[in-house]
């Protein structure tokens, strides 16, 4: 086919010795590029390497932590790398991985050339990509002139009047501050681009109500970006003027208060997970009825539940905060609504078990992680009930219990989605299938892992042991479990290497893909792997949910029994 | 290569504009910044330990609220001269828009001036300075981002460069005039009438 001989994102087909006036244009082409499938593999690149990075860093927090008494990281360091690992894995790595997948998908699940409008996109991922260096710069250049660097270590929320010029001094809180602005920002950007492709940029029939789930998904999570980040950008303007103007926002002394950087901080970060979730559900979307051989049980109500999740997460932000203090009526509220986000969440995990069930399963790599998800987000899910039980909390916040919850939802269910996604969709973007022995290698360690860290750390948490702390007396009873948990952390290490590994090595070595090689049903699989620069050499026209099932059963299509 | 079969004779597809989506997208977002600043600046109402109070150094600025609002309809009397192609009913309206808008910005410098030479009131005075500061600069700092996008399309429309075919672009960043002016309502409201 004449499409596969063009120059096409992901794919070099430059001859093998190049001179370096190739090379530079290579990487010129890289950096100028406003194509939207290109700008969607910058983000999964940069969203992997610093899942390395972070993982390093959560990796050494647990040699730390292994044994009662360790001194592997100084206290500070450790300070540092919990700080950093935080905000390195919410900021730099799911959103930066999230917005990769819908800046490479959403355009190709609505059949249209690029994004609204490309060079904002591109745009939004420099921001973003800068924001993250300058806050790793902090390392070195953290303390300004004092001489060391030094990264923030302020937790990552960051609770005033900690991060006040007075008790953090030097300069990393502010490079903290400043890289969060400059991100957010650049997701803003982001947001802003998604909403617009999928609102005006859907090729012809493609209805709202025939949009494949994994754009529904992204534009509530755009539109959910939009008033969840930007209060976050107004906080860390209050914060840089508090410490470089002398303001008095978060200054107890001067009348301010420090609860209302807590509401602030928690208004963005609770919104923020199911920013970072919803996309996981998105990819659960799509590969769960391709690999069950089914359509998706329920679609009218997954799209209503997803925008029902969209709605309650605004208000349930301080739930992070019943140990702060509040009147009985604010943590009755608080309680309330935030077992209210069970219900829409409860519908989603039914219609994948519904979609599941009496379908032909195919236990490839994509399917198995999108498995292990739904059963751990189910117990994420639960735990989170307990945790949003007032009492129950006062009891367990800040203990290991929260760490569990809160890891069980972020790596439990966005990270083995995550996960789940490349597996699904790296044959689109490179033309080549990822190995499915190392893929099921990876799978169980990562399970395996998985279970061994998270699962126990419940268990330190109901013994008391507080999030937080650099090390612990041996008479505490944790020993034996924090070993384990360490164990646990080193195998999801060694399973997320093989992982790496399997990116780079299938890129060379794996088996064709074609363009269809999961036998999908979304739009993207009707395009060459990877798919050209223009992406449809003439616009499609779509009749259904699924256009590409009704291509391939022209006696048995869709749009007879859809309404 | 779309293997979709194009069918003809469907119905007509016509989807929104994406710059106004984008552009009240855009609105959508900046309205949770202006709302942290303005709760931040509610909770903190009399919460300053040290003078100045704001009964004691504000003075109402009608004179500047009533500019700004009335630019608001100067730039919506623009956009339906574009509309209709009369390009130099145009530029005028607009050109007034950004008279209006500068008399606002203007008027802003004075009241500041007199609040930090004559009243010493500074950001880190006292809380009422730090929250008034931030709230009113972060809106005269949208009026200025404004201003220097009506000055540049001002600039190409006497260059002959803006055509009655640009007039949903010229709608799109008219949106975004109006958004400053309705957060000046909420502002005003807050900080001279609430606040004071």
């Amino acid at each position: 086919m004449a499409d596969q001989t063009l120059p096409i994102a992901g794919v070099d087909i430059t001859p093998r010795r190049r001179s370096t006036a190739q090379m530079l244009e290579w990487l010129h082409g890289w950096v100028v590029t406003v194509d939207h499938k290109r700008l969607g593999i910058l983000y999964m690149v940069y969203g992997i390497f610093f899942l390395l990075v972070a993982g390093v860093e959560a990796l050494a927090i647990r040699v730390q932590l292994a044994w009662p008494g360790m001194h592997f990281l100084s206290p500070e360091t450790y300070n540092e790398f919990f700080t950093m690992h935080g905000t390195t894995m919410v900021f730099l790595v799911g959103m930066t991985i999230i917005f990769g997948f819908g800046n490479y998908l959403v355009p190709l699940m609505i059949g249209a050339r690029d994004m609204a409008f490309p060079r904002l996109n591109a745009f939004s991922f420099w921001l973003t990509a800068f924001g993250g260096l300058l806050l790793y710069y902090s390392f070195i250049g953290g303390f300004g002139l004092y001489g060391m660097g030094a990264a923030p270590d302020t937790t990552w929320w960051a609770y005033a009047p900690l991060t006040e010029k007075a008790f953090s001094p030097g300069h990393a809180v502010d490079y903290w501050a400043l890289s969060l602005i400059v991100m957010g920002f650049g997701t803003l950007g982001t947001a802003i681009n998604v909403i617009a492709t999928t609102l005006s940029m859907r090729c012809r029939g493609m209805t709202l109500l025939r949009m494949p789930l994994f754009v529904w998904l992204m534009l509530v999570t755009s539109g959910l970006t939009l008033v969840t980040i930007t209060p976050l950008t107004a906080a860390q303007i209050m914060l840089t003027i508090d410490r470089y103007l002398g303001g008095h926002f978060f200054d107890t002394q001067a009348g301010g208060s420090a609860v209302v950087w807590a509401h602030f901080f928690w208004i963005f970060g609770h919104p923020e997970v199911y920013v970072l979730v919803l996309p996981a559900f998105a990819i659960a979307n799509e590969i769960i009825p391709v690999f069950s051989r089914k359509a998706i049980f329920g679609y009218p109500a997954m799209v209503a539940a997803s925008v029902g999740i969209a709605f309650v997460s605004l208000g349930v932000w301080a739930h992070h905060m019943f140990t702060i203090g509040m009147t009985s009526v604010g943590n009755t509220f608080f309680v309330l609504s935030t077992m209210l986000v069970g219900i829409p969440t409860g519908i989603k995990i039914f219609n994948w078990l519904a979609t599941l069930w009496g379908g032909k399963i195919r236990f490839a790599p994509p399917m198995l992680f999108c498995l292990a998800f739904l059963f751990q987000f189910l117990l994420a899910g639960l735990t989170g009930i307990m945790l949003s039980v007032a009492p129950w909390d006062w009891q367990l916040h800040n203990s290991y219990f929260v760490i569990a919850h809160f890891h069980y939802v972020l790596v439990g269910a966005i990270v083995f989605n995550i996960f789940a996604g490349i597996y699904y969709w790296y044959p689109k973007v490179t033309g080549r299938m990822l190995s499915d022995t190392l893929g099921k290698w990876h799978f169980w360690l990562f399970l395996i892992g998985f279970h061994l860290t998270f699962d126990t750390m419940h268990f330190v948490g109901f013994l008391g042991m507080p999030r937080s702390i650099y090390t612990y007396e041996p008479d505490r009873g944790w020993n034996t479990l924090n070993f384990w948990i360490s164990v646990g952390g080193m195998i999801q290490g060694i399973a997320v290497l093989i992982f790496a590994w399997n990116l780079v090595h299938s890129y060379f070595k794996g088996k064709e893909a074609g363009n269809d090689p999961w036998d999908a049903w979304t739009l993207e699989w009707a395009v060459p792997s990877p798919p050209p620069v223009y992406n449809f050499a003439a616009d499609p026209v779509v009749r259904s949910r699924r256009p590409l099932w009704d291509l391939k059963h022209p006696d048995d299509p869709d749009w007879k029994y859809e309404a | 290569m779309s293997a979709i079969p194009v069918s003809v004779g469907m119905e007509r597809w016509e989807l929104p504009s994406r710059g106004r989506v984008a552009m009240l997208s855009l609105i959508t977002g900046e309205s949770a910044i202006f709302t942290i600043f303005v709760v931040a600046y509610i909770y903190y109402i009399g919460n300053s330990l040290t003078p100045p109070y704001p009964a004691q150094v504000l003075e109402i600025p009608f004179f500047n609220t009533v500019c700004l609002l009335s630019s608001s309809v100067t730039i919506w009397l623009a956009e339906r001269q574009i509309e209709r192609g009369k390009m130099r009913a145009f530029a005028a309206w607009w050109a007034l828009t950004i008279v209006l808008g500068a008399i606002f910005i203007g008027g802003t410098a004075m009241e500041w001036h007199k609040l930090i030479y004559i009243d010493g009131l500074t950001i880190r005075t006292n809380l009422f300075g730090t929250t008034f500061y931030s709230l009113v600069g972060l809106h005269a700092t949208h009026v200025g981002v404004g201003l220097i996008g009506l000055l540049t399309i001002l600039l190409f429309t006497l260059t002959g460069h803006v055509r009655v075919e640009h007039s949903e672009r010229i709608q799109v960043f008219a949106l975004y005039w109006h958004f400053v002016d309705a957060v000046w309502v909420v502002v005003f409201t807050v900080v001279y009438i609430v606040g004071r």
